[in-house]
């Protein structure tokens, strides 16, 4: 298998595990694709750290498994032992819609970011309207899907779609600011976890619904 | 050393505030620490004005006069928001359902958050200040939702998911400068470093900056509370602990704020200043738009506040979009006249929520007759807030719009000039609610100490003294709008 191919099959795997996301309801199910989608980002950095030689950017892949494969899937997965619903029975847009919603928004990232491709200049640089892709795809998660962990779920998925266009147009950010960016992310996943944690044991089941308290 | 001594003193005082065995002591530890960060701010301005920059941690940290005069903002309002903080800790000490723990942990992170935001002004790489943003949004999260009701909760929901949200823009943004860098011949290593930035700009791509600078406004414009990304803002502002709100409010944004403007100031040299221009008109008056109708039928005053935020971010936005050395030193003047008066404010609100009990403006009525103190620093903190002289906020605003009318903005500033009478109008009947109005209980209740009062009163004298006579500010203004205006 060449480079090119190897890197199209792993950008590939990425936005279709998040098609995959908005196909399933099951909790356990998503968390399951979102670390199948770390992997495959890490496998995007890991290709392109091989063909540059560049020590810093295989570095960033080491980095991208463990924390996007391996921890935050795992912290995701311990959340759901307490009694939690462990599907999401009523998103604000039906699966099947989802997914045309996810066609549409694939073409948009194609037209709107060829040129940005075009641009970067490289093979490579052809793949940047996938993470657009994701990118948004991240975006429809979260704004249509009421559990709060699947909003954990959109928000991780809209960072790995930025993280695939920054590999792919630039070969990634200097590893420094990868580790802080990195560093960020946990951070931020964590502290979502112990709110919905907080929120769940303070005032029962909650979903995005009942969030409705503050307005004007 | 230096700067980096700049950044170790907030998480020194946050050391001894989780060691300390009492909380007065602890609050006594932080508000030293920041005084500390208050008195280096001035040091670092008087080295770097009229020389060059100070360098520090192996060139990760850089500091101009933009970045000292930012400090100095952060080293003021952390120092009156932690002096009214000794009362959060030890209030929380007699809340029953509060532990030891809990006031420990408010201390230690406001004392981070304060680190967070200095490392994100004295970043040389504008990587490295997109992790301070994005870290000041994760430590204020917790503080945000510190008194744990429901709302609290939910605002600090709303407020990492949304700001995440932005922020993640933002990096969006800035890996294409990044690569616009790149292919312009930067180093990859040194690219995102803001003074190689600035060399190299002529010769990077000007539609890749584009779409970059887009992403910049509405991702860095979601922290500065501008529209139409505002709407954590209010929740946030409303439920945060009183001098978390005026932290917040009264650096958080700005130090958001100065992001754009350093982005601004390469997006300038690259393509001009049009198509920047454009973009900070649309989001400020957007934003003053939003809060002049929100502020008309508002029933909370911490929310009063919270929209009055979002129009003061507005005008600096507009400020901004002027681009001259005049605007910009305008734009950071109103930056520190609105942290000063908005943290008096939110510090204030907070003490007449504690002695009220409602936050809601119908609840509160004829404060001058019952509290004087008070109703009194609370009523000309808005008349600060609303630009009457001699408050700082009537020169910046004037030199702003003087400034928006020099560069052909005049009908920008015009437009401005009608939200911000529809804006005075709401918040003046509100604040006649609140101090005047007529009450059932005419008896004067107990004042606060004198040493809530004290900070209080020394914020608006300030905000007064700066607003009469610019010295000594006026050499540090000037040298940190050359920065980013050449």
């Amino acid at each position: 298998m060449t480079f090119d191919s190897a890197l199209t099959l792993a950008a590939g795997t990425v936005v279709v595990s998040a098609v995959v996301v908005l196909w399933l309801t099951s909790v356990h199910a998503v968390i399951r694709v979102v670390a199948i989608q770390g992997f495959a980002l890490g496998a995007v950095a890991l290709i392109l750290g091989l063909r540059h030689h560049d020590v810093g950017l295989v570095a960033t892949a080491v980095v991208v498994v463990l924390l996007k494969g391996v921890a935050i899937p795992f912290l995701l997965g311990r959340t759901g032992d307490e009694g939690r619903p462990q599907r999401e029975s009523r998103p604000l847009v039906n699966v099947p819609a989802s997914l045309v919603a996810a066609a549409v928004l694939i073409i948009v990232a194609f037209l709107t970011t060829r040129s940005l491709g075009r641009f970067v200049g490289t093979g490579a640089g052809a793949l940047v309207p996938v993470g657009v892709a994701t990118l948004l795809i991240g975006f429809f998660v979260l704004i249509t899907r009421r559990l709060l962990v699947f909003q954990i779920v959109g928000l991780l998925m809209v960072d790995n779609g930025i993280a695939l266009v920054a590999f792919l147009s630039t070969a990634g950010v200097p590893f420094l600011i990868e580790l802080g960016v990195s560093l960020d992310v946990l951070l931020g996943i964590m502290v979502l976890m112990v709110l919905t944690r907080r929120l769940r044991s303070e005032f029962g089941h909650v979903d995005l619904d009942e969030l409705r308290e503050l307005r004007d | 050393m230096l700067l980096v001594f700049l950044l170790v003193l907030p998480l020194l005082g946050g050391v001894v505030i989780s060691v300390a065995p009492r909380h007065t002591l602890a609050g006594w530890a932080a508000v030293l620490s920041n005084g500390a960060v208050l008195v280096l701010g001035v040091l670092l301005a008087v080295r770097v004005v009229g020389h060059p920059p100070a360098h520090g941690a192996w060139g990760i940290l850089r500091a101009d006069a933009l970045s000292a005069f930012m400090v100095i903002v952060i080293g003021v309002v952390a120092v009156l928001a932690t002096w009214l903080g000794i009362r959060t800790l030890t209030a929380d000490q007699r809340d029953a359902r509060a532990t030891r723990g809990r006031a420990t942990g408010y201390g230690v992170l406001v004392q981070a958050f304060i680190a967070t935001m200095l490392l994100a002004v004295l970043a040389a790489n504008l990587g490295v200040l997109w992790v301070a943003v994005e870290a000041t949004t994760i430590v204020t999260t917790f503080l945000v939702g510190h008194r744990r009701t429901k709302g609290a909760l939910e605002a600090s929901w709303k407020y990492l998911v949304i700001c995440s949200v932005g922020i993640a823009l933002a990096f969006l943004g800035t890996v294409l400068v990044y690569l616009a860098a790149l292919h312009a011949g930067g180093h990859s290593a040194h690219a995102l470093d803001w003074t190689s930035l600035m060399a190299n700009a002529h010769r990077m791509d000007p539609s890749v900056l584009r779409i970059a600078f887009a992403l910049l406004v509405l991702g860095y414009g979601t922290k500065v509370g501008l529209a139409p990304m505002h709407s954590w803002l209010p929740d946030a502002h409303s439920q945060a602990p009183a001098p978390v709100s005026a932290l917040m409010s009264g650096v958080l944004l700005a130090v958001a704020f100065s992001a754009i403007l350093r982005f601004k100031s390469v997006v300038d040299l690259a393509i001009g200043p049009a198509f920047p221009r454009t973009l900070l008109v649309i989001v400020g008056l957007l934003s003053l738009a939003v809060a002049a109708s929100l502020l008309i039928a508002q029933r909370d005053y911490k929310r009063m506040l919270a929209y009055s935020s979002i129009e003061h971010m507005g005008l600096i936005a507009l400020g901004a979009a002027a681009g001259i050395r005049l605007a910009i030193a305008a734009v950071l003047l109103q930056i520190l006249g609105h942290g000063l008066t908005k943290t008096v404010l939110f510090l204030t609100s907070g003490e007449i929520l504690a002695a009220e009990g409602t936050s809601q403006i119908d609840g509160v009525r004829s404060l001058l007759a019952r509290r004087p103190m008070l109703g009194g620093i609370f009523g000309f903190g808005l008349v600060a807030l609303l630009g009457l002289p001699p408050f700082s906020l009537f020169s910046s605003e004037l030199l702003m719009t003087r400034a928006e009318f020099q560069v052909g903005l005049g009908w920008v500033a015009a437009m401005a000039v009608g939200l911000m009478v529809v804006i005075f109008v709401a918040v003046v009947g509100h604040a006649r609610h609140m101090l005047l109005g007529a009450s059932s209980t005419e008896q004067a209740a107990a004042a606060p100490p004198r040493s809530v009062t004290a900070p209080l009163v020394g914020g608006l004298v300030v905000c007064a003294f700066i607003g009469v006579v610019a010295w000594p500010l006026d050499g540090l203004l000037q040298a940190a709008a050359r920065v980013v205006a050449p």
